[in-house]
């Protein structure tokens, strides 16, 4: 039997960097196959070739023994290659059926079809047990709906194979579980399916085959069945990697309390009411759904925001004047959820991105006129001290990878030796060495006695750094359980809003106190 | 086809872009010109001729160039903070009209010039300041897109000093033309070369662009300006204080070009009329481009805009060539410069 799809031989460079050489690999009918790899071993690239975006060096691509011509999205599309991007590419001021039907009619026809293409959406939903309401406007669902709503759109133009680039990077355990099911489903149908992954135990509960990517070769495959999750990450990485373990925590003073703080959010979720206290030496770790307000309550924090009602107290004193400088200068650490949005100013110098945050501090500024030996030399400090690779004083930031932009950050506000830190999301989109280093520098800001606010949607990162965990619904925060008790059920409960058991744990706790 | 972004634009090429904007616009100008029967070569060495082939020549360029230099900054200024200024004309105007209003005071005739002067080019700087600061507040509090209305407050601008000029501020001895009071004696600039036009204010213009080379590469206000500018959620998140940074610069902006309008009232005219500038104000954002917003390649950019318009007019009185030529070809190098500005940054894939 031919395969669905054979890639054979693709290789791309980018100048001096080689994305992919000499990638082959195969997807049978009806078959799921994972495509594992750190950030930037090429997967992405490799997908880009296959769906048109790039033209390869070298190498073909045959669809069902067909040869696609390179760099023709429009021709992929029509021999059934679907993509399922991991940014998605809705239009969010359109409704679900407008977003499925946008270009699959020829722009000179004076007319939309909705009603065939309502009936084809709502069958094709049916048929997938993917639940959407067709009049919908994109910009009012969750993510886990947005993702339904690619999804449709790939099956609406009618694709069999199916490439789902990072599909959970934005889901919820819960949603990520229903997905895998859709997926199978989905091949019970005929379809076959890439699974883009970076993520082990996601890739060993969904798919048949792994094919393993690291530095643009494939270094190996192996049926699902007869690997481990162990043997993938060491096939991954190249070598083993151990994220660092979490020593016994020694709680002082407390550091940061919230009281009561209700909070409108400025393009996130308000918070409504939550109270919280965060010790020194000590992690507590937020976990939830996205959108449920981690992004007000990392913004309160840093001084993005002031509260409507209630209070902040840092170091005991309630917070009066709600900006950056005022956070910082009250030890604030902040790392943000958004490492290129928010974090850093990409074409603006390394040292320009290491100080911003500190220019007008005497270290950086003498009135008003910046101090560039000082901010090169500390931005030296930092690049050296903080191993950041590829980084010069004078470089533009964006040409760093996220895992070295994250150094950066990390760097910028450890060396001011923060005594509150709130880390949001700080390993998301890193590869698991860049990981083991962010965490292992978190576990060191506790060591000396920081307080470490941390918020965050993976879980095992959670559960590994943490002392005590909350989870945030709604703009509420639950109970506070202790690492030791947290396990995926429980965490998933408090995530989706039941706490009755996390407040039978922290009145034991209490109790027992 | 496809374009990739490069990731270390090379100094050589930032530099090369602009001279190659100008070389491109050059060769199709030249082509006009041929159409139009005469030799291009000859024509250009006829522009450079007239622009610097004497005293005077020379004189007029640099004159011309003086208010060219002041608009392009306040462009370029505006532009990399990323507020779209479109409005130097209509703060030209305004900073014009304050200075023969100011005159107006009785106390201002017993002023010693160098008070009178220094007063004069703040009240015209503040007037233009005050014509950008409405567009950019109702940017702050509405999300009103400034290149609208700093467009639209240009007619408006000019349709005032036309009112002005006019009515309250009419000359009653300029035998009825439509002229302002004059400036007071005390106010005109010095002359820099006896018997020209050119004054003093090319030199306040090119203190200018030293001032806000430094101002950006050096300041913290500069720094959180270019950051406000490129990516304004990272500089909130960093601290920079988005509106009044962004005032900051609309001051500087309005700023420059109401200043521009003063000196060349001071310097030039001696009073107002609605033909105070050959759109100035517009040329200024070409300007701004073609020096890629940095101040010091303002003054650079200013020249070349200076030299073809004043050398075309010599040059169109030799051979039947329009002296229009010169506004095509600024035009022009402005779209060449898009073009040049794009490639330095991208590198061409098929």
């Amino acid at each position: 039997m031919t395969p669905v799809l054979e890639l054979s031989g693709i290789t791309k460079r980018f100048g001096h960097v080689t994305a992919n050489e000499d990638v082959s690999l195969h997807l049978d009918k009806g078959e799921i196959v994972s495509l594992l790899g750190e950030n930037g071993a090429g997967k992405t690239t490799l997908m880009s070739i296959l769906f048109g975006h790039y033209t390869a060096d070298e190498g073909t691509v045959r669809v069902e023994g067909q040869e696609l011509p390179p760099g023709r999205s429009r021709a992929a599309i029509r021999a059934g290659v679907g993509m399922v991007h991991q940014h998605f590419a809705l239009a969010p001021n359109l409704t679900v059926l407008e977003n499925v039907m946008t270009g699959t009619e020829p722009l000179w026809k004076l007319r939309s079809d909705r009603a065939a293409g309502r009936r084809k959406l709502v069958d094709l939903s049916a048929r997938f047990g993917l639940k959407v309401d067709p009049d919908a406007r994109v910009s009012d669902l969750s993510v886990g709906e947005c993702q339904r709503v690619e999804i449709l759109k790939a099956l609406y133009n009618d694709a069999r194979i199916l490439i789902l680039d990072e599909p959970t990077a934005v889901l919820t355990a819960q949603e990520a579980e229903s997905l895998f099911a859709t997926l199978r489903q989905m091949t019970g149908e005929g379809l076959s399916l890439i699974f883009i992954s970076h993520k082990l135990h996601e890739v060993m509960s969904a798919s048949d085959r792994v094919v393993v990517l690291r530095r643009g070769k494939v270094v190996a495959e192996r049926r699902t069945s007869d690997t481990t999750r162990e043997e993938l990450a060491e096939l991954m990485v190249g070598r083993k990697v151990e994220r660092p373990a979490r020593p016994p925590a020694t709680p002082g003073a407390v550091l940061l309390e919230g009281v009561d703080l209700h909070v409108r959010g400025k393009g996130g979720a308000s918070l409504q009411g939550i109270g919280f206290k965060l010790r020194a030496g000590e992690t507590l770790g937020i976990i939830g759904v996205s959108g449920n307000g981690q992004t007000t309550l990392a913004g309160l924090v840093s001084g993005l925001m002031a509260p409507d009602s209630g209070a902040l107290l840092v170091k005991v004193q309630t917070v009066a004047t709600h900006d950056v400088p005022h956070a910082i200068a009250a030890g604030i650490g902040r790392i943000p959820e958004d490492r290129n949005a928010e974090g850093t100013i990409g074409d603006m110098a390394t040292w320009e991105n290491a100080v911003l945050e500190r220019i007008w501090s005497p270290d950086f500024s003498r009135r008003g006129v910046v101090r560039r030996a000082a901010a090169r030399s500390a931005t030296e400090d930092i690049i050296k001290g903080y191993d950041v690779r590829g980084a010069t004083v004078d470089g533009r930031i964006r040409l760093l990878s996220g895992g070295n932009m994250q150094k950066l950050i990390l760097g910028r506000v450890l060396e001011a030796g923060p005594d509150i830190l709130v880390a949001a999301q700080p390993s998301r989109g890193l590869d698991e060495g860049a990981i083991a280093g962010v965490h292992e520098r978190l576990l060191e800001a506790r060591g000396r006695g920081a307080g470490v606010l941390l918020i965050s949607e993976d879980l095992d990162e959670v559960i590994a750094l943490s002392d005590n965990i909350r989870a945030i619904v709604n703009g509420r925060l639950s109970p506070a359980i202790p690492a030791e008790r947290a396990n995926a059920q429980l965490l998933g409960l408090m995530m989706a809003g039941d706490w009755s058991a996390a407040e039978a744990i922290e009145a034991e706790n209490t109790h027992a106190l | 086809m496809r374009f990739e972004r490069r990731d270390h634009p090379s100094r050589l090429l930032t530099v090369l872009a602009p001279i190659g904007a100008i070389l491109a616009a050059l060769v199709v100008a030249g082509l006009l010109i041929a159409i139009a029967g005469a030799n291009p070569i000859r024509a250009y060495g006829l522009i450079l001729k007239g622009a610097f082939g004497s005293r005077l020549g020379l004189s007029e360029t640099l004159t011309r160039a003086t208010p060219l230099i002041l608009t392009g900054l306040a462009a370029a200024v505006a532009f990399r903070a990323r507020l779209w200024n479109i409005g130097g004309e209509g703060q030209l105007y305004l900073g014009a009209l304050a200075v023969p209003a100011l005159g107006m005071l009785p106390i201002m005739a017993s002023l010693p010039a160098p008070i009178s002067i220094v007063l004069c080019l703040a009240v015209g700087a503040i007037a233009g300041m005050i014509l950008l600061l409405i567009p950019l507040g109702l940017r702050l509090r509405f999300g009103v897109d400034e290149v609208v209305t700093t467009l639209l407050l240009n007619f408006v601008a000019v349709l005032f000093v036309s009112l002005m000029i006019e009515g309250a501020m009419k000359d009653p001895l300029a035998f009825g033309w439509p002229q302002s009071v004059p400036v007071p004696d005390s106010a005109i600039l010095p002359k820099l070369m006896e018997r020209t036009r050119l004054h003093a204010g090319l030199l306040i213009a090119l203190a200018m662009s030293i001032a806000v080379w430094w101002l950006q590469a050096r300041t913290v206000f500069g720094m959180r300006a270019r950051a406000a500018g490129l990516n304004p959620r990272a500089a909130a998140f960093a601290g920079v204080p988005l509106g009044r940074t962004l005032i900051a610069v609309a001051c500087l902006s309005g700023g420059l070009a109401g200043l521009a309008g003063a000196i060349e009232v001071m310097g030039v005219k001696g009073y107002v009329t609605t033909d105070l500038s050959p759109s100035y104000g517009y040329s200024g954002i070409v300007i701004a481009m073609l020096a890629n917003l940095n101040p010091i390649g303002v003054i650079g950019a200013a020249l070349f805009s200076a030299v073809m318009f004043v050398g075309a007019d010599s040059m169109s009185r030799a051979l039947s060539i329009p002296s229009y030529i010169a506004d095509v070809t600024v035009a022009l190098s402005l779209l060449t410069m898009l073009v040049a500005i794009f490639l330095a940054q991208y590198r061409i894939r098929r």
